[in-house]
């Protein structure tokens, strides 16, 4: 799998190991061990400028700085795909700063750092991931003080969460939100599980790798701990449930992965595709000719 | 009255539903108020008068557990029977008693509302904040309670800042009523309405207290409100309670000279 492993890029000198400071990286992980140990709860840090925009992954990329070490096998993906600028960009930048092994390939990867997708190959308990998060607070769009936000969490005053879900169903007669759908973890904290899909949601849930959440512009670190109940909230009379596809992806022909839709032309004609490029390869690779003339 | 009072269960001698002692909150001398002490019982309307600046609006706050005193107590007795000690008790617990047993009416809607979401889901928050996960149940109580206070419950999609003044006002009603609760703190909720509006207002106001048997602390300034809703009236001046007692007695035969100078100055058209 040489293919996938690019090694074009010596480490730079002059930076320390993964762009941060020693200093830096021992905050950090203090705030991930809290993190791990109450899981949902966000964690304040002291945010480092890092040679990229706020919003562009700050805050997953201190966290994967902190927790890198020489031997891992580094992942990024940005919307499903590993071949996006962002994506490109960030495991460029690790390859230069840390010297360390990148790939596309999700079972060869121990830290993926990720926007927007949970890779749809099982992760294991060997593996990391790693959200970029940019509003991790869920109940900031209903309460936009800061001191406010924190005593509901404390209080466990989570009734306004449903409220937005309420709004959802009277709204669109069923619960739109399809993206950073709350979840409770663990029966306590109600948290944003960032930008994911609520297609990736149940994938939260007993998963056996770790997962960490870093906001950047927010500076606040949470953590999901391998195993732990993460529950989507929903409604008895509306549950939650997951989008579903009448047609499978055109390469792969997967009927249960997340799928982009794609205007190929200018009649608008549409094409349905795997986000999860890496899944989608992989599938091609190990069943050939016969899913060729799929739809 | 006579009705509600025949109906209650007289098993045995009434008990406060609420009692504070001696309760202070200074900002300055004569700033806030002080030394109020009052017992209100399951049903009762204890009215709070006095002019701008009297203190109404600090005791309101203290009496609701939204702010510490410098000193005093308040007892409630709750639905379970035992004795919370307002002040003593956790955050937790106070909050817990806002939103179940306790309502609160602001003067300005804006600020008892949330202003972004419908006027379902405002009326249905507190039933969610206390577990209820039924949509089906909590569209029942949105409908259900847009009638009791008068709005066309085919608005109960629109945002509440499309509502009128009034509107709004019988919607923050609606929204902490819906929760059953035993007492509600009510702080000038006629003001900013127009004459007729308040009218309305306070002839559903009346009715649902008579009806629901609630316990309420209003504070007002306006001396008609009281009579016509307050069982009992307390009348403030500079931080201290000038005057108490029925509100047809301090109304009709005030003592202090404040109460008489408040009585008389009321227009008489």
């Amino acid at each position: 799998m040489t293919v996938h492993t690019q090694s074009g890029h010596a480490p730079d000198s002059g930076y320390n190991f993964a762009y941060l400071d020693e200093q830096t990286k021992r905050m950090i992980r203090r705030g991930l061990l809290k993190a791990v140990a109450v899981p949902g709860y966000q964690v304040p840090f002291g945010g480092r400028e890092m040679p990229l925009p706020y919003g562009w992954g700050t805050g997953g990329m201190q966290l994967t700085a902190a927790i890198l070490g020489s031997d891992d096998v580094l992942k990024v993906i940005d919307q499903g795909a590993d071949d996006t600028t962002n994506a490109v960009s960030i495991r460029r930048f690790f390859a230069r700063t840390a010297g360390v092994r990148t790939t596309t390939r999700t079972p060869e990867a121990t830290v993926i750092q990720t926007r927007h997708r949970i890779p749809e190959t099982a992760l294991t308990g060997d593996q990391i991931m790693v959200y970029q998060v940019p509003i991790p607070e869920p109940l900031r769009f209903i309460e936009p003080s800061e001191t406010e936000t924190r005593t509901m969490h404390a209080l466990g005053d989570y009734g306004v969460m449903h409220v937005k879900l309420y709004e959802d169903i009277a709204t669109f007669g069923h619960i739109a939100t399809s993206y950073a759908y709350p979840v409770t973890v663990d029966e306590r904290y109600v948290m944003d599980p960032s930008p994911i899909p609520k297609f990736d949601n149940p994938k939260l849930h007993m998963s056996p790798a770790l997962m960490l959440f870093g906001a950047g512009r927010e500076k606040r670190l949470y953590a999901v701990p391998p195993y732990t109940r993460v529950v989507s909230l929903d409604f008895d009379d509306h549950p939650f449930a997951i989008q579903r596809w009448d047609e499978c992806c055109a390469f792969c022909g997967s009927r249960d992965s997340y799928l982009d839709e794609l205007i190929v032309d200018d009649a608008g004609s549409k094409r349905f595709v795997c986000s999860d490029t890496d899944y989608c390869m992989q599938r091609r690779d190990t069943a050939p000719a016969s899913e060729e003339n799929a739809p | 009255m006579n009705a509600a009072e025949h109906m209650l269960p007289r098993s045995e001698p009434a008990q406060p539903l609420f009692s504070a002692r001696d309760l202070t909150r200074l900002f300055g001398p004569e700033k806030g108020c002080q030394g109020v002490s009052f017992d209100l019982y399951p049903g009762e309307v204890l009215g709070i008068v006095g002019e701008s600046g009297s203190g109404k609006s600090t005791l309101l706050s203290l009496l609701s557990g939204r702010c510490q005193p410098d000193r005093g107590t308040v007892t409630y007795r709750a639905m379970n029977g035992s004795q919370v000690d307002l002040y003593s008790a956790s955050e937790a617990e106070r909050r817990t008693l806002l939103r179940t047993e306790w309502g609160f009416v602001e003067q300005n809607p804006r600020d008892g509302l949330r202003m972004a979401v419908s006027a379902g889901a405002n009326i249905g928050e507190r039933l969610m904040a206390q577990g209820v996960r039924d949509y089906g149940r909590l569209r029942a109580a949105g409908i259900n309670w847009l009638k009791q206070v008068e709005i066309d419950p085919l608005r109960i999609d629109d945002l509440p800042r499309t509502y009128s003044g009034g509107m709004q006002q019988r919607l923050q009603i609606a929204r902490n009523l819906v929760s059953s609760p035993r007492l509600v703190f009510m702080d000038e909720p006629t003001g900013g309405l127009d004459v007729s509006v308040q009218a309305r207002l306070l002839d559903l106001l009346r009715g649902l207290v008579r009806e629901l048997d609630l316990a309420v602390v209003i504070v007002t300034h306006d001396l008609a409100v009281a009579r016509l809703l307050a069982d009992r009236l307390m009348v403030m001046r500079r931080s201290h309670v000038v005057e108490a007692g029925l509100t047809d007695q301090v109304l009709d035969d005030p003592q202090h000279p404040y109460s008489q100078l408040l009585v008389s100055s009321v227009l008489q058209p």
